[in-house]
Formats: structure tokens, sequence, C-alpha cells
């Protein structure tokens, strides 16, 4: 991945810091009870939610399996329809692809809609070092984006953020990036989105050149969605002449009508809404409509690397919902700086050691950031079993084993000073391969309470170093379920 | 950037170890068990429920007979103050006649900037999802090039009922074509971005109109043709 995160102290003490932080856990707390209630209403609306759920992680897994396949359709149709297709295995390859294509239409500015994809790979930097700038374009994006800040949540970056600290921000900083903010903005969002609308529409009218990243990518008719709310989206997908979207190998979907499981998942799960504001879909050029050149840059990045983790390889189902997120007791008290990846929560624990390794003390920090809870699990709109990776991912760190890196099949040796925890992790891997096993295990879990350490170990430390760590439940999460929900099924 | 197309999939294909040679996509099950549409409505219902839905999301939802739309949108247009309209090519010339404002026709040629001093636009639509209050624009005759919706501060969306409305997104789904771009609208621009106080138009149009358009009771005399 990109430099944009290196440096960051592992988990632990980021972690630590960012609970001392009482803003950051009063925003976060605030933001993510609102988000998980809102998204409760949402999903029970759905009387289906369950079949949708299935039929979602069913799809990514059909298309994970034949990955190859998918992506040499996707090409050709994309082709077909008027695009052009890059290919890209590693950060590098994508920023100079990119620089390459911008430079190629004369242009020294662009304009983005936010993506993770190019987060990830630092590609803002990458363009700045070339003398090109890019400005991000989603509110949120541009708070952080001004505040020289790094985003902390996946659905609302600058969720760290209170409305005091963004009119101080826009104060101070749009000046420096062009229009400069209205005489005497107040601290009301309305003033404030006010501000963002007249400091970024000057860019948008203005620009040549745009980048995106995309929700989907339908193998079947070379179609890219994005889905969003602000419209700024829309401006940089049709205003600008050239457009060039990076997308993961993993963002494809087969068909056209697989979209009808996922655009009913996404905005339920994410914003909480029946339909965000504004979903738009191209497939290659259209005469006289939109952007005329269109390039696609396929990433891979790490992503074949995490395909060949059996396990792990269900991290690529994501549709980066930020869900997850919302329910998890680490995050909410952590923040997603603490994560040092652009995939904070509980996604994060588990795609960054994987997409890149578990090498540095930060990504080896990061499956132990969590409670085991479930919770994550149980709100996932595509079943990805976060728990489970953790566990495997936990093994891995401190067992060593085979792993692939770059294409390439390595052993990693067993990291130092975890020696107590192996024996808990092979209980509970063995709990895990056993699906059967496994409610019988969280009920042994709940019988062995007094062998559980006070303190957890690794990230999970700065977490316990504030609090008592909570009683395994008497009552697993499952047994409770079955109890309370899982009677009338 | 060959070489690295070969490489991606060749990684993709090693990494795939684990799938048994002879399975083909479709060997690896999707159950479709989800509905087609939740619940069972009339077509009055679908109608309501997508006026509900729309007006959930803060868009103004309008229900007129066709002979009052010219009306309708001149009176809409004139309350929002609006001295200049963009046109699509194809919008039935009925709909604008009784309008004041300015009309200014979807030219390829014409600027973003251009764009941007127009107060309104009015267009149809493809295709209304009544479940989740969407509408969606295909670039047919009557809704032109994406900018034109996006630009100007203020949209007046047309909706035929009940021909272009569908109680769901897997309706809606089929009744699209995935080679023309589409924009689906859930009410008008929003963000939550700060503090996850709702705010409108930060980007988009700040006021989406919605007319819900019936046909006139068959016998009436068609005054507007
Ligand atoms: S892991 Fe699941 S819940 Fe978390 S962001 Fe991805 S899709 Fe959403």
């Amino acid at each position: 991945m990109s430099g944009t995160y290196l440096g960051m102290p592992a988990f632990p003490r980021a972690a630590r810091d960012a609970v001392r932080d009482t803003t950051l856990r009063g925003n976060l707390r605030h933001a993510t009870h609102t988000i998980r209630d809102k998204r409760a209403r949402a999903v029970a609306e759905l009387a289906d939610w369950q079949e949708l759920r299935a039929a979602g992680k069913a799809i990514k897994d059909r298309t994970l399996r034949h990955l190859d396949h998918y992506l040499v359709r996707l090409e050709e149709a994309v082709t077909a329809a008027g695009g052009t297709v890059h290919w890209a295995a590693d950060a590098a390859e994508a920023n100079a692809i990119v620089t390459y294509l911008v430079k190629a239409t004369g242009e020294s500015e662009v304009v983005k809609v936010k993506s993770m994809a190019t987060q990830e790979i630092g590609l803002n930097e990458a363009l700045e070092a070339e003398g090109i700038r890019a400005y991000e374009t989603d509110l949120a994006e541009l708070i952080v984006q001004l505040g020289e800040d790094r985003p902390s949540h996946i659905l609302v970056p600058a969720i760290h953020r209170n409305r005091a600290e963004i009119r101080d921000i826009f104060d101070q900083e749009m000046g420096r990036w062009g229009r400069p903010a209205p005489e005497g903005l107040s601290d009301s969002p309305a003033e404030l989105a006010e501000a963002a609308r007249l400091h970024l529409r000057e860019k948008f009218l203005r620009a040549k050149v745009g980048i995106s990243g995309a929700n989907f990518m339908v193998a079947e008719t070379g179609t890219l969605v994005v889905v969003e709310s602000e419209g700024n989206g829309r401006m940089c997908l049709t205003l600008p002449e050239t457009l060039i979207s990076v997308v993961g190998i993993e963002k494809v979907v087969p068909t056209w009508q697989d979209l009808e499981v996922f655009l009913q998942l996404l905005p339920r799960s994410s914003t909480a809404e029946r339909m965000n504001p504004y979903t738009s879909t191209w497939t290659g050029t259209t005469d006289s409509d939109g952007p005329q050149n269109f390039h696609l840059v396929l990433l891979d990045n790490g992503r074949t690397d995490t395909l060949a983790d059996e396990v792990g390889r269900q991290a690529l189902r994501c549709i980066r919902c930020s869900a997850c997120l919302n329910v998890c007791p680490v995050y909410e008290r952590a923040g997603g700086h603490a994560y040092g990846s652009v995939y904070p929560g509980p996604i994060g624990a588990i795609l960054s050691p994987q997409l890149r390794g578990t090498a540095s003390e930060i990504d080896a920090s990061l499956p132990y950031a969590s409670s085991l809870c479930g919770a994550c699990y149980e709100v996932c709109p595509v079943a990805i079993d976060i728990p489970e990776v953790l566990v495997h991912l936990r093994e891995r760190v401190v067992q060593g084993g085979e792993v692939t890196r770059n294409g390439v099949k390595v052993t990693l040796r067993p990291a130092k000073g975890h020696a107590a925890e192996r024996a808990a992790m092979r209980a509970a891997r063995w709990a895990l391969d056993h699906p059967g096993a496994l409610r019988a295990g969280q009920r042994l879990a709940s019988r062995t309470r007094r062998l559980h350490p006070k303190r957890l170990p690794g990230p999970g430390r700065a977490w316990t170093d504030t609090r008592t760590l909570p009683e395994v439940p008497e009552e697993s999460f499952r047994d409770w379920w079955q109890r309370t929900r899982g009677g009338d099924r | 950037m060959n070489s690295s197309r070969e490489r991606v999939l060749a990684r993709v294909r090693r990494a795939l170890a684990d799938v048994p040679r002879e399975e083909r996509p479709r060997d690896h099950r999707v159950e479709r068990g989800y509905l087609r549409a939740h619940g069972e409505r009339t077509v009055e219902e679908t109608t309501a429920l997508l006026a509900e839905n729309l007006a959930d999301y803060r868009a103004v939802v309008h229900r007129t007979r066709a002979s009052g739309l010219p009306d309708l949108i001149a009176r809409l247009l004139e309350r929002h103050g609006s001295r200049s309209v963009l046109v699509p090519p194809g919008l039935p010339a009925p709909w604008t006649a009784a309008c004041h404002a300015t009309r200014v026709d979807d030219l390829a040629a014409s600027t973003p900037h251009e764009l941007d001093a127009v107060d309104s636009v009015v267009t149809g639509c493809a295709v209304a999802i009544a479940e989740t209050g969407t509408l969606v624009l295909d670039g047919g005759p009557g809704q032109g090039r994406r900018r034109i919706t996006l630009v100007p501060d203020h949209h007046i969306c047309v909706v035929r009922v009940p021909e272009q409305v569908v109680d769901s997104v897997p309706l809606a789904l089929e009744r699209l074509d995935p080679t023309r771009p589409l924009t689906w609208i859930s009410g008008p621009s929003a963000t939550s971005d700060i503090e996850l106080d709702r705010v409108e138009g930060v980007h988009g149009p700040r006021t989406l109109e919605v007319v819900l358009v019936e046909a006139d009771p068959a016998g009436a005399t068609d005054e507007n043709p």
C-alpha cells in the first residue's frame, strides 16, 4: 500500500492515544450509534434481508472463485463499449498509469470522487510529485484534505471532526486551494455545506479530467456503478472530458441482474437509506453525453494474495458499507486512525494485514484489534465471518506459515512474544474449523471465564488498559439469538 | 501494460488452485430466494408509496392530470423564481407551453458554465421505483444529457403514472438498458458529513420536485394535445 500511513504507531499505542481524546470519542460514539440505530430500522423494512444477504454472499463467492473469467469478460465488454482497460499489479503501477493518462491530456489538475482504492495506493501524493493537483470533492474528503488529515471512517471520513473544527479548517485553508470561505462563516452545517458548494463548483465547472473508483463493475455488460449522496460523484463522472476509474479487481459482479441484490444491500447497510440520493451507471462512453475518453485501471495490489488464502478470501466480498465499523466496540473507542490504514474497523483489521502482509508492527497487531464479540459478522450484508478471519490471521502471526506475497508463496516465521496466546488461538481455531462445535465452543468459553486474561493481548491492550475487560457473557450471542429470535424461524 | 495483465491473471489463477478445475461459474450456486417486490399493491397503492417515499427523502411531490401539467409546471417555475429553464430535446412541447421562463435547449456544445447560469430544468424519466422513492433517468429523448439534471439548482421531473412506476429495484433493473448511462435519483442532493446533520444540496439540485401525471379520464376533451 501507499506511504500515506507509514510511520503510524502500531494499533496499541495509536488506540491508547485515541481513547484519551475525549472529543474524538464523543464524536465517534454519537456517530456510530446514530447510524447503527437508523440502519437497523432500514434493514427491518425488508422481510427478505437474510435471503438478500445470502444471495450477496453467493454472488461474490461465485465471482471470486472464477475471478479470471469475469475479469476477462469485463475487459471485453468495457473495450467494446469504447473504454480502455489497464491492469496494475501494484500501487506503483497504478499510479504510473494514472499519471501517464493525466499528463497525456495536458492537464495539471483533476477532480476526484471519493475512492478508497486511490487512497490505498496514495494516488494524490503520486500525482502531486508529478506536478498534478488532485482535488477531493466529497464534502468529508474535502474536510480531510484541507485539514491535512486522514480519513477515519469508510462512509463518513471526517466523522472525527466536529462542526467547530470544520469551520476553522474551511476558514483557514480554503483560500490556499481555490475560492476562500465566505466572510463570517458560522459553524452551522448548512453554511458549511454552502461554503463547500461554492468552493468546489468552481473546480467542477472547469475540470477536464475526473478520477473515480466504483462500487461495482458488471462483467456481462462492462457497466460501472458509483453510489453516492452529494452529486460530486455525478459532477466528476459527467462533466470532464476524460474519466479515469481506478477499481480493485474484487469489485466485479457477473451480471446486470446481480445489481438488484447489491443495490438493495448497500444503501440500507451503509447510510441506512432505502436508496442513496444518487447512483450513476455508465458503460464505456456515450456520444455527446459525459466523458469522451474512459479509462479503467484494474488494481491488484495485494488482492490476489488475499484471494490465495482460502479463509481470508472472504474479505474480498466486502462492499465497503461500513456497517461493521458502527457496531464495533473497539472501533468506537479507538477511532479509525488507530488502524493505520484506509480500511478501518473490523474490515480493516482483516483486509489490511492481508493486502499488506503482517511484516510491520501495525499489520501484525491488527488481527488483535477485536474483542471477537461477533457483532461485525451479524451485521455484514455479505456475511463475511470477520471473527473467523481474525482468529486465522492471529494464528498466522503467532505460528507463521505459508502465505502468498506479491504472487509468490513465502513462509512466515512466527512472531516473537506471542507464545502465551498460542494455545488459546489453537483452541479457537479448532472451534472455528468445526462449525458444529462453534456453539459448544462458545459455551466452553463461557465456562472457562476465569481462565481468560484480564487484559487483551496486542492492540486490544490499549482498550483494556482504560477499562476492565468485559466478562465473557454467560450466554453466547448465538445462544441468545436462538432463544430470542431464532425460535420463530 | 500487457505484461501486468498477464501477471495479474496468472496470480488469480494460482490463487484459485483450490477451486476444482472442472467447476464452471454457474456450478457455484446462487439462491435467489429474495422477493421480486415487497408486498402486493394495487396501482394506486404503488403510486401512493412512491409519493410517500419521495417526500420522505425531501422531494416535493405533486399530482395532476395530463391536461393540468402545463399550468402546474409554469406555476412551479414561477414559485421558484426561475427566469430560465433547461429543456431536453424530445420533451413534449406542451409541458412547457405555459411557461414564462426563457427556454434553454440542452446542446452538446453548451459549457458547464452556461448550464450553471440556468435556474431550472424540466425532464421526464425512464422508470420510478415506489419502494425506494427513486427516479431513474436513462438519457432518453425527454431526459437529455446526464449533466442537465445536475448543474441547475432546481429539477422538475415528470413521471407518467402508472406506466413508468414499478414496485421494486429488481423490477426496475429488468426494464433498464445497461448500455445507456443511467442516473438514479432519490431525493435531492444531500450530505450528512458534518456531525451527521442532513443538509440538502451540496452539489446537485437543492430542490427536486416530482410531478406524478395521470392520463385524463377517457372521454375528456383533449384540450392540451
Ligand atoms: S466487511 Fe461487511 S459490514 Fe464491513 S464494510 Fe465490508 S461489507 Fe460492510
